[in-house]
This record gives C-alpha cells, structure tokens and sequence, in this order.
C-alpha cells in the first residue's frame, strides 16, 4: 500500500494494512542492520531533529541510530523540566524547530497531546516518542513486530500488559497496536493504576481487565510488564512497593502459568525486584534485548516512510 | 428598528438575556478581557445584562471595588453588568469578606467561584450570615481533592488520551455538601454550571424537598461532550451515532490531513466537559424547570494562557457571543421547548437575582441565520472558543439597553437583518 | 485504444538465453566455486535462480544465490514523493572475494544498476561483480555496459519493455508496448 500519512502522532487510527506495511518495512531494515555495512543512503542529505524535552536516552539513541543508519544528519535540541520553568514555552520551541528548517522532527514530551500541538504549528513531519501518558507508537510497532517474530501470526492470541496502565503511554500505544493485529489483551495491575473508566468495565475492543495476575497469566501467550514509577507510593495510590512486588511482580512461577515458551517483554529501563524478578528478565524467555534491537529496525521504518512523504508545499 | 419593525422583518424579539456568570477580568488581567470589551461581547451574545465574577486581581472584596466596576461598566455603554463580589476576602476561603457593606455597594451577589469555599465550618457561616441579610451566595461546587490534577471529564476519552481525569463525583459530592449545608442554614443559594447527571438528579430531589436552591448551566455543557476534547465537532445534539469509531472521533487525525483540534486546549474548561448522557441531562433538568437558569460561565483568556500544552492550559471558554446558537441547537433537536430555554437566559436569572429588567431590554434574533464564528470577529478579547471555523445557526440581529440600539448585527449578510 | 504490442523473446528464447549466459559466465570465471548469483528483484532474482540452476546442471555446482532490494539505495527518492515500498534482500552468503554475477531483466538507464551495486559492497568486497541481463534496451544514462547479454533490442525510450516469468507471473515472455500511435 502507498503511505499517505504526514505525522505519527498516535496509531489509534490506524488500519491493520497500516500497520503491516511498517512491520513488513522493519523487516527489511532488521536486515540492513545485519549487513557488514549496517547503514544505507535514502536520506541522504536530510535532517532529522530529535526534540527530547523529557529525559530518555535510550529512545533518543534508538532513534539517532535508526536515522544514521539511514544517512540522515541528526541534531539534538533538548529541554528538561518543563516550559513554564524554563521560561520558554512549546511555541517558541516550536518557531525554533521551525526556523532551524529540518526534515523530520522526532519528539518526547511529558505532556499528553504535546506533539499535537507541534504538528498543527509546523510544516514538518512529527513523529511522536512519547508523549505523557498517551502515546508512545513505536513502542507499540517494536513491541508488535518482536511479537510476531517470537509466535508467527497473532490472531486469537492473548498478550498480558501488567502494570501501571493509567500512566503507561506504552500499554495505549501496544494496545492501540496488537489489537488491530488480531490479539487479544488483558490487563493486569492495581485498580488505583487503572483508568477508571477501563476498570469499570468501559474497555477498547478486544481488551479486558482481570485484576488478579495469576489468573490473567493463565494460557497466555505472552506477557509485557510496565516500569513502575516509585513515586507511584509517594502519591497514595500503592500501598507498598513490597507488596506491589508480591501481587503483581513477575516472578519465575507466574511466568510459568503462560503457555510454554511464551515470551516476556518490558519496554525498559527495568526495576529488577520490583515488578520483574532479574531471573525472569534475563531468562530464556525475554525479549528484552529483541526489543531493543528491533527498536531500531522499527524507527528507521517510518522515519524512511515519512521522509517519503510530499511535504506541505508540494502537497 | 423597534420591536413593531422586528416583528415585522421576521425577528423573534425576547427580553434581553441576563448572565448569571461571565469574568471580565479587570482589574488584573485585562489582556484577557476589560469591563469594556467584556460588555460588548455580552451584547452581540444578546445579553443585555451581565453578572461579573470576582476573580480578579485583586478580588472584588471592598465596596471600592465595586464602586469602580460600575464605574467602569458605565461609561463603556455596553451591556448592563451586575458585581458579585468574593465571599472571602481575597477568594483566599479563610475569612468571610464584609458581605453587608458590599451589598450595600451593589454587589447582587456573592461567590468565590474557581476557588469554591473548601472549608465546610466557613461555607456554613457564609450561609448563616448572608441568610441573615438575605443575600445570595453562588456556589461552584467543586471538591478540589477529587479534581486533583485533571484537566478534563474522567472517563473513557481521558483513558484514551492519557489525561488526568475529573471524575463526576469531584462535583457531585460538593453538590451533596453545599445541599446539606443549606438545608441545615437555610438562605438563598445558587449552584452554578452544573455539568452532572448526578449533580441535576441531586437538585432535582432537593427542590422536590423544598430546599432554595437554584442552579444553572453553561451553553457549552449543554453542546459539547468530552469527546471534543478528542477533536470531535460533532454537538451532543446532534449526535446520531449509536456507536461512534475511532476513526470518527478522531478522523482529522488520518492520512495527509492536520491534526488540528485533538488535545485542543479550548476544549478545556472547568468543570470539564462531560458526556452524553450527562449533556442529556442538562437538558432533561432545563426542560423540567429543575434547572433555573442557562449562564455563560464566559472566561475568555488571552492566547499566552491557551497556547500551550493541554495540561498546562489556563480552564475556560469564552462563551458569551456563541451562547444563543448552542442553546437553539438543543432546541431544534427537541430536547426543550424554545420558551422554556429563552426563559432560562431572561426570567430566570431575573428571578434568582430578583431584579426586574425593564420592557426597554430587550432584542432581536434572527433564530435561523447561519454564520462562522471567525477569530476576528470576535469582540472578546479572548478568542479561546472550541467553535472557531464551525457554522452556527441562530444569531442575534440587534440588542437595546435602556431603550438604546447598542449593537446591531451590522455584518450578517441575511435580508431581514439589515433593517 | 490498446497499445501496439510485439513480442521480443518466447518462453524458447528465454530459456536458450539463460542456458546461453551460464555458459558463458562459467567460460569467463573458471572457477566456479568462487561465483556467486545476486538477483535484483523483483525478477532479477528469478533469473538470477534459473542461471544458478543452469549452472549446477552442467557443472555439478551449486553456487550461492541472494536477492537483493534496491528501494532504499535509489536517486530519485526525494523527488517522487513518496516511499516506494521496500522489500527484504537476502544475502546469506558472504560476498567477500567471490565474482558476484549480478543479475537483472531488462538493462534501460543503468541507475537500478548503480543502485544495486552500491547495495552490494554494503554487503563486502566482492574480488569482481559481473552484470548479466536478459534483455539489453539502449538509452543508458550511466557509464554501465553488461558483461552477459540475452538479447539486445532497440527501443524508443517511452516503449514499455515487459518481461513475464512463469515463477512469478504465470509465463515467459518478454513483450515491448510501444507508446507510438496510441491516443494520449
């Protein structure tokens, strides 16, 4: 199929044809990584501006190395903390990105919707990295491609995301993905990290909420657990982190219960010991590293899609 | 034209509306609104009265104050504009403001609005004492625990979007709070910008009780659901879908198009905008008479305080200009009757504040004109209104204050309106 | 109005031209342990596996054969506006002092050409890479020649040379369209 969109913003969207055809482009670009010469030339002679204003070094390297080993040039422009502290805001962010006259802008931000607004206010390509709690949609495409590269087709399979869900742009982008695909996802985690309406029974198709681990693990056929913010404690809405280990920590016995060989994925950085045992993260079933490396593979895909796309002008 | 010339040029003359609930920001923040600005806003809505809201800086809590805003009110020669001044002196909910003395001054009414009183002991004593002189406090019923960080209605478009959300309780428990106050007190309360099925279920049975309550809603809360905060454009009214899809409800999201109008930020106001069902029940409760009164709750904002991401957004819409459109639309979909919903902008809030407009009030609508809300035709000076490029049907043609022609919809291009 | 068609090479022809270019690809490079097939797709690698076939049959050798995808090595990316869909290559094999015996249908322009050889040395340092092509149709835009030749035809550059292989589109043949006469 012909690419036609402008931005990656969210992949809620999305047709599956959509989402097959980045799938079926990360393939090939897992197997320019595997030459001796992991690099190729189509965009050569274009700029790519990473724009971090949340910390996160491993998407940004992810993405600077997806880009280089397209040719493109790379340009960082970071910010910590937020606009209102710094004293310049997203729009002037914005008008500078503008005026610096790249070819693609890749961006994270804390605030949900943040690369929206972007989008609306510039010519250029956005792809989002992250964006507060909303969306993370190349996390969703690495999560789905090392999935289907770990069990074939996923049609009728069924994929636990465990965790804090309510803060988790990871669990709405593997969500917004694996669904179209044909899995099915149950959810697991705290009711107090839950969205309140997804808790009450007011789910996406084709995902429901099963609030005891073990029996959301049942024949399941794979399994992703979410980073657990400490502050989530701080902030009333965990007992404990203890006991947050012992309910809904993914240990050897509970991975156990998943059909055998079902894989374990977390999109990083990991609290071994806290929702992930190290035996689990590192054993035979983790696709950890899979997913870092598909990582990649996955951000060439589409920043090589839309660099194909006609800009605003020649549109 | 006078009346005898509206009617016969097709117009639907009524008496003119009369806010319950508008901010025109001065002193304080000007660039967002003036007194001035504020008052011709009011009259190209069709208000020929408005209620200004104390949340200014500093906060309308000395006679002074008072005195200068009506002042000021005019010599703009706008609309009429009524003070309601703070409860606590400087909104602060920590001491009760000289009420009597700012009656005295011409204060109609008394609130502290976005900042509800959180301290029930002092929200009683509020009540105690202006019962005593018999004034009107009006109530924004908000628990500001429940709310927390959200910034829109919680449900499932805030889990979609990952926004914090505002649960329906965070108002409705406060609703509950400030009935069972006043049944304890007694006194003259009004519940402003109810925006709940529960909240409407709650005064509806508090009425049925005998209880002085009085409440009203916002244009907005009676046109618009959460969904908007979505990119839909699509009024609760209406909204015929049985099921709407994602790509429907986010469909200017797709392909080449721009993104424009998802995470929107004059989507986002306080209370939130809710769903459906509970747009449904605004209506029900306006139809019904349980619901008084229909108030702007206008906050216009200047672009700095909306130009930025969602959640670091200032709440508020500017509602005064675009408020008889949406209304009408609830209208032609049959969710109230016209006299009904025209009665809830004139004899209603004339009933809450117990004032008597005079016949010379009043103004013309042309009830089927069509127009774009353009930016620049806006006379806020806050432009921050979800319906920008939208077509609205309903528009108010001429407003007289005082038996003076003050506005005279002089651009629309409809035959009957050039009178 | 349908195009005026002719038919360059038959199923016959393409069959005796491949067997034709195997012989000559192994009187060229001796040593054909050394000898690899790399086919451009799509159909390249059709051919590229006919001629690796033909091959062992008369050498009793079975040389390595890859494919290879050229999307992303391609000049005119920036300019049609829009990203051609890119397929996986696969080289398995590698190519480091071999004779790589580039294989591609139709030789026009010589920028897929350029393009594929560019995609090559990513992979290595083949010791040489040979070109061999079923057809050869003039108007080359790049200083690029074919060591192993099907048959050369004449065309007008706007002619549409087609060639059809049964792995792929149920037959062989190798037709030309030509644009002349036909109602724009």
């Amino acid at each position: 199929m012909k690419w036609s969109r402008r931005h990656i913003l969210d992949t809620d969207d999305w047709s599956r044809d959509e989402i097959e055809s980045v799938l079926e482009t990360t393939g090939a670009m897992v197997e320019v990584l595997s030459r001796p010469v992991r690099k190729a030339p189509p965009l050569r002679g274009r700029t790519v501006i990473l724009f971090f204003a949340e910390a996160s070094t491993r998407t940004r390297v992810s993405f600077e190395l997806a880009a280089k080993a397209l040719s493109a040039d790379v340009t960082n422009v970071t910010a910590s903390g937020s606009s209102v502290e710094k004293g310049e805001t997203l729009l002037d962010t914005v008008r500078t990105l503008e005026a610096l006259g790249g070819d693609l802008v890749v961006m994270r931000h804390a605030s949900s919707g943040a690369p929206y607004f972007v989008a609306e206010r510039t010519s250029t390509p956005v792809i989002n990295a992250g964006d507060g709690a909303h969306a993370h949609p190349t996390q969703g495409l690495l999560d789905a491609y090392t999935l289907r590269g770990a069990l074939g087709d996923l049609d009728g399979r069924r994929v636990v995301i465990v965790g804090d869900v309510t803060h988790s742009r990871v669990a709405r982008s593997d969500v917004n993905t694996l669904v179209p695909l044909g899995a099915r996802i149950t959810l697991s985690g705290p009711p107090t990290l839950m969205p309140a309406a997804w808790r009450c029974g007011a789910l996406p198709d084709g995902v429901a909420y099963e609030p005891d681990l073990d029996r959301a693990l049942d024949g399941a056929d794979a399994v992703i657990a979410l980073r657990l913010q400490k502050e989530r404690q701080e902030s009333g809405l965990l007992p404990s982190l203890r006991e947050y280990t012992r309910v809904w920590g993914l240990t050897g016995a509970r991975v156990a219960r998943m059909r055998p060989d079902a894989p374990v994925m977390h999109p990083g950085p990991m609290n071994e010991g806290i929702e992930i045992d190290a035996a689990v993260a590192h054993g035979t079933r983790s696709l950890v590293e899979t997913q870092v490396r598909n990582g990649v593979a996955v951000r060439m895909a589409l920043l090589y899609l839309l660099a194909g796309t006609p800009s605003l002008e020649a549109a | 034209m006078d009346r005898g010339e509206a009617q016969r040029a097709g117009l639907l003359v009524s008496a003119g509306f009369i806010d319950l609930h508008a901010h025109l920001r001065e002193p304080g923040f000007e660039e967002s609104e003036t007194v001035a600005t504020g008052a011709h806003a009011a009259l190209r809505g069709g208000f020929t009265t408005i209620c200004a809201m104390p949340n200014t800086e500093p906060a309308i809590d000395a006679p002074g104050l008072v005195a200068e805003l009506l002042a000021r009110a005019e010599a703009a020669r706008g609309a009429r504009v009524l003070p309601i001044a703070a409860i606590t002196r400087g909104r602060a909910g920590k001491a009760l403001a000289d009420l009597v003395e700012l009656a005295r001054a011409g204060a109609v009414a008394f609130s502290d609005d976005g900042a509800p009183v959180d301290d029930a002991r002092l929200f009683r004593h509020a009540l105690e004492y202006a019962r005593a002189a018999d004034l009107l406090l009006v109530e924004h019923p908000q628990d500001l625990a429940l709310s927390g960080r959200g910034v829109m209605h919680e449900g499932s478009v805030s889990a979609r979007l990952g926004l914090p959300g505002i649960p329906a309780a965070a108002e409705e428990t406060a609703v509950a709070r400030d009935l069972s106050l006043l049944e304890l007190v007694g006194g003259r309360m009004h519940l402003t910008h109810l925006s709940t099925a529960g909240s409407v279920e709650l005064v509806r049975r508090a009425k049925g009780r005998g209880l002085p309550v009085t409440c009203d809603v916002t244009p907005h809360h009676l046109a618009m659901t959460d969904e908007w905060v979505a990119g839909s454009r699509t009024f609760a009214y209406d909204d015929h879908r049985a099921d709407s899809t994602p790509k429907a409800r986010r469909g200017v999201l797709g392909g080449t198009e721009s993104p424009r109008w998802a995470y929107d930020s004059s989507t986002k106001v306080n209370p939130p905008l809710r769903t459906a069902t509970d747009v449904r029940a605004l209506w029900a409760g306006l139809a019904d008479g349980t619901i008084d009164a229909i108030a702007t709750d206008h906050a216009p904002h200047a672009s700095v305080r909306k130009d930025v991401e969602y959640d670091q957004a200032a709440f508020g819409v500017a509602g005064l200009e675009t408020a008889l459109p949406l209304v009408l639309g609830g209208v032609r979909a049959g969710w109230c009757d016209r006299d009904v919903a025209l009665a809830a902008l004139t004899a209603g809030p004339a009933r809450i504040l117990r004032i008597t407009p005079g016949a010379d009030d009043w103004i013309a609508i042309d009830p089927d004109a069509e127009w774009v809300v353009r930016g620049d035709e806006i006379v806020s000076l806050g432009r921050n209104t979800p319906l920008l490029g939208l077509t609205l049907r309903g528009r108010v043609v001429q407003a007289t204050v005082g038996g003076e022609v003050r506005f005279r919809g002089g651009r629309v291009g409809e035959a009957h309106a050039a009178v | 109005m349908a195009a005026p068609r002719a038919v360059l090479l038959t199923g016959d022809d393409i069959r005796r031209a491949v067997s034709r270019i195997a012989h000559e690809i192994v009187e060229r490079d001796r040593d054909v342990s050394a000898l690899a097939m790399v086919g451009i797709r799509s159909r390249g690698d059709v051919l590229a596996a006919r001629l690796r076939d033909a091959i062992q049959a008369h050498e009793g050798t079975r040389v390595p054969l890859g494919s290879l995808d050229i999307t992303l090595y391609r000049d005119d990316l920036t300019r049609i506006g829009y990203a051609p869909v890119v397929h996986r290559s696969a080289l398995d094999f590698s190519v480091d002092d071999r004779v790589v015996v580039l294989v591609d249908d139709v030789l026009f322009t010589g920028r897929t050409v350029r393009a594929a050889l560019d995609a090559l040395v990513d992979y290595g340092r083949p010791r040489a890479i040979r070109l061999a092509v079923l057809v050869d149709r003039g108007h080359r835009e790049l200083p690029i020649r074919a060591d192993f030749v099907g048959k050369n035809v004449p065309t007008k550059a706007d002619d549409d040379v087609r060639v059809h292989l049964a792995e792929a589109d149920g037959r062989d043949e190798v037709e030309v369209l030509s644009r002349e006469g036909v109602a724009s």
